[in-house]
């Protein structure tokens, strides 16, 4: 504790970084599993593609991942979120066709009896519709890719881990617990966060 | 790249076998013991609704913790070595067998069970012939995910000294010797994509005909 | 007002066709009712107008442009669209639902609202407690309301309606047909509506089209079709009771004769169906009926003798 209030600058710092690191990669593997998500919701079999692929990256461990792309990327925070946005990559994706495909099939008739385009329909009816279910596979994935920043700290990508990683290098209890712990709530704060956001979205889905 | 990778590998056969041996372990270890602790819990507590809604929050807030920052905090407190690791990995390997098997038993046609108890089965028998064929693929489905997932971890108690591939991955890196890291990082690769596979299969085998969509 | 020529369409080019050689003409301002058995096309043809099915050959003329030549999505904003399970957009109020097509069309919100209002009280739902509910709030009869209110926003000259009644209770539903009927001729709506339903084909209808097997067996007015049915299978199909169903659709009024009922003889309204007065006069054992104007006075009589005489087809 008093290791922690003397360094809480470090910490709020690595903190830092390991949101920023976190945001960067959800929103890359966001923007494009919503496209390959829209696309594969109308074609079964490049769903069944895509999803075997991005299971198939999903599967690896975490560190074997990381350590992949070294000779490709070297260390640092693109190896990271590289990592990150392939983990993510599959419960993404899985929300947004899965989202979509769910809207029931008379609320899309209607709307293209009534006039609508398909684009019309799907930013304003499929999408909106498919939502809770959206934000459902970003709470998972956020809560992974804040897991994998953690231990992406080992190849000098920053993040809590750091403090982790120098705590068992120096024998340094404190710093191993304050980093640890902060990085559990962080993931058990995002997680609230978006579960809530998950509740107030299911509301609107029922007909 | 490949190449070197290999000839570290012929070059270090002990070591190798032994990682390999110790990850294994390890992993199987956890998993075990999460299942014979996770599976009767989850049987136990699905008919109290909110014991078991209980637990459902639990394992769900369990599930969010970093699997490295679970088994660093176990550090201070029991060591390094494998023991400490395997604790941490079995930590690791509760919630989704738990939930799983909630959501299992929760999945069974409640008009099976009525029918079975009206017929006079005994709630042992209910149990047995009834509700858990019915619920085992959910439950398998939550021990792939574990094992998934534990494997993955096992990598990571490199860090607080467990042994096995991890060893190799985390010395490669230090050393930036990439052919070192690779021996670390394919097998344990091919470990957790063969694991899958494997469940998968014996999942599909198990999910009684009845109830098989494919 | 509506051509269809030589409509085909086959699906997965089996031995049938769904639509085969389909041709039809609606004047503007009928509802023109198309009804048959399961698979007789009556959907497909509906959904041929408005290309949400595309036919594989024929020609639709609506409003006298050829259906074809226009932008598909620009065709649907013109013609109003009503399917049985309504189809409600459960993520937005019942106000943005109504607004849709409006939108789409690119009024000016101030109309939009306006006119949002004014269709919702005219399909008998206050539009300060509903424009701002969503439909998972609402009954099967209430959504079905907003369903056609969504239809008639932008105020198309056309209306496609597939069975719209048919997902709701019979008491529900005889009140929301008088409703429509009512409405949609007040606004001089041109109406293609679906059913399987004969008697409701009966009481909505300008006139019907039997369908089968792709084709129009017989068109024309509910009366002449039942007093005349074109064969066997239009005769099977409006049903044994036809005689009675005619009945359902003349009033008394017409066919009053001078001169006092008999003393115990049930006093009717004049504007009681044919059908519902020979059935009270049938459960009291009467031969003859009293009938009585608006404030009860006794404007004369009818007899079973008239009311036989009214049923006979070999008559008319």
């Amino acid at each position: 504790m008093k290791w922690l209030l003397r360094n809480w600058t470090d910490v709020a710092y690595a903190l830092w970084e390991h949101i920023t690191i976190s945001v960067t990669a959800l929103t890359i593997a966001f923007a494009l599993s919503l496209l390959i998500g829209i696309a594969a919701a109308r074609r079964p079999r490049l769903y069944g593609t895509v999803m075997t692929l991005s299971g198939f990256l999903y599967t690896i461990p975490t560190l074997a991942f990381l350590a992949f792309l070294i000779p490709l990327v070297g260390l640092g925070r693109s190896n990271a979120i590289i990592t990150m946005v392939a983990f993510s990559l599959m419960i993404l994706i899985r929300s947004v066709a899965t989202g979509i495909r769910e809207v029931p099939a008379d609320v899309i008739d209607a709307a293209r009896g009534m006039g609508m385009n398909a684009k019309q329909i799907l930013w304003r009816i499929e999408l909106p519709l498919a939502l809770p279910l959206i934000v459902a596979g970003l709470r998972v994935s956020a809560v992974t890719v804040i897991s994998v920043t953690v231990v992406a700290a080992y190849v000098n990508a920053g993040g809590l881990g750091t403090l982790i990683f120098n705590g068992i290098a120096s024998d340094h209890p404190a710093k191993i617990w304050t980093g640890a712990l902060t990085a559990c709530t962080l993931a058990i704060s995002v997680d609230l966060l978006l579960a809530g956001l998950e509740r107030r979205l299911q509301g609107r889905r029922i007909a | 790249m490949l190449a070197d990778a290999w000839i570290y590998l012929l070059a270090h056969p002990a070591q190798f076998s032994l990682a390999l041996g110790v990850h294994v372990a390890l992993s199987a270890s956890a998993l075990v013991l999460a299942a014979l602790i996770s599976i009767p819990a989850g049987i136990a507590v699905a008919r109290r609704s909110r014991l078991a809604l209980a637990v459902v929050n639990a394992a769900n807030v369990a599930r969010t913790l970093p699997s490295l920052a679970v088994l660093a905090l176990v550090m201070p407190l029991l060591g390094t070595g494998f023991a400490p690791a395997l604790f941490a990995l079995t930590l690791i390997a509760l919630p989704p067998i738990v939930t799983h098997t909630l959501a299992g038993m929760r999945s069974v046609d409640a008009d099976a069970v009525d029918a079975a108890v009206g017929m006079g089965m005994t709630r042992a028998a209910v149990l047995w012939r009834i509700e858990l064929p019915l619920a085992l693929p959910v439950i398998f489905a939550g021990l792939r995910t574990a094992a998934v997932q534990v494997i993955s971890g096992a990598v990571l108690a490199a860090f607080i000294g467990g042994g096995g591939l991890g060893d190799f991955i985390t010395a490669g890196i230090a050393m930036m010797a990439i052919p070192q890291l690779l021996v670390g990082a394919i097998p344990v690769s091919l470990l957790a994509l063969g694991t899958d596979v494997l469940f998968g299969a014996l999942q599909r085998r198990i999910t009684a005909r009845g109830l098989r969509t494919a | 007002m509506i051509t269809l020529e030589h409509l085909r369409k086959n699906f997965g080019a089996s031995a049938q066709a769904a639509v085969d050689g389909l041709s039809l003409t609606i004047n503007a301002g009928e509802i023109c009712v198309l009804i048959g058995p399961s698979g007789c096309g009556k959907t497909t043809t509906m959904r041929m107008i408005n290309r949400m099915i595309e036919p594989d050959a024929g020609r639709i003329v609506v409003g006298g442009r050829d259906v074809m030549q226009i932008d598909a999505v620009e065709l649907r904003r013109s013609i109003g669209y009503v399917i049985q399970q309504v189809g409600l957009f459960p993520h937005m109020t019942i106000g943005e639902n109504v607004a849709t097509v409006p939108k789409l069309l690119g009024w000016d919100p101030p109309r939009t609202a306006g006119r949002v209002d004014e269709l919702l009280a005219l399909v008998g739902m206050e539009p300060g407690l509903y424009r701002d509910r969503f439909p998972r709030e609402l009954s099967g009869g209430q959504k079905q309301r907003v369903g056609v209110a969504r239809a008639l926003a932008a105020d198309p000259p056309v209306m496609l309606m597939d069975e719209p009644f048919g997902a709701i209770d019979p008491i529900t539903r005889t009140r929301l047909q008088d409703e429509f009927l009512r409405i949609l001729r007040e606004l001089g709506k041109t109406i293609v509506f679906v059913t399987h339903d004969i008697d409701e084909a009966i009481r909505m209808g300008s006139r019907i089209a039997i369908l089968r097997a792709g084709k129009v067996v017989q068109y024309d007015t509910p009366e002449r079709i039942l007093a005349h049915p074109a064969d066997s299978f239009v005769e099977a199909f409006v049903g044994g009771d036809r005689s009675l169903k005619r009945l359902a659709l003349l009033t008394a009024g017409p066919y009053i004769e001078h001169g006092a009922p008999t003393a115990g003889a049930p006093h009717l309204p004049s504007g009681m169906a044919l059908r519902d007065v020979l059935s009270v006069m049938l459960a009291a054992g009467a031969d003859e009926a009293g009938i009585v104007g608006t404030h009860g006075d006794v404007l004369g009589r009818v007899t079973l003798d008239a009311i036989r005489n009214a049923a006979n087809m070999a008559k008319s």
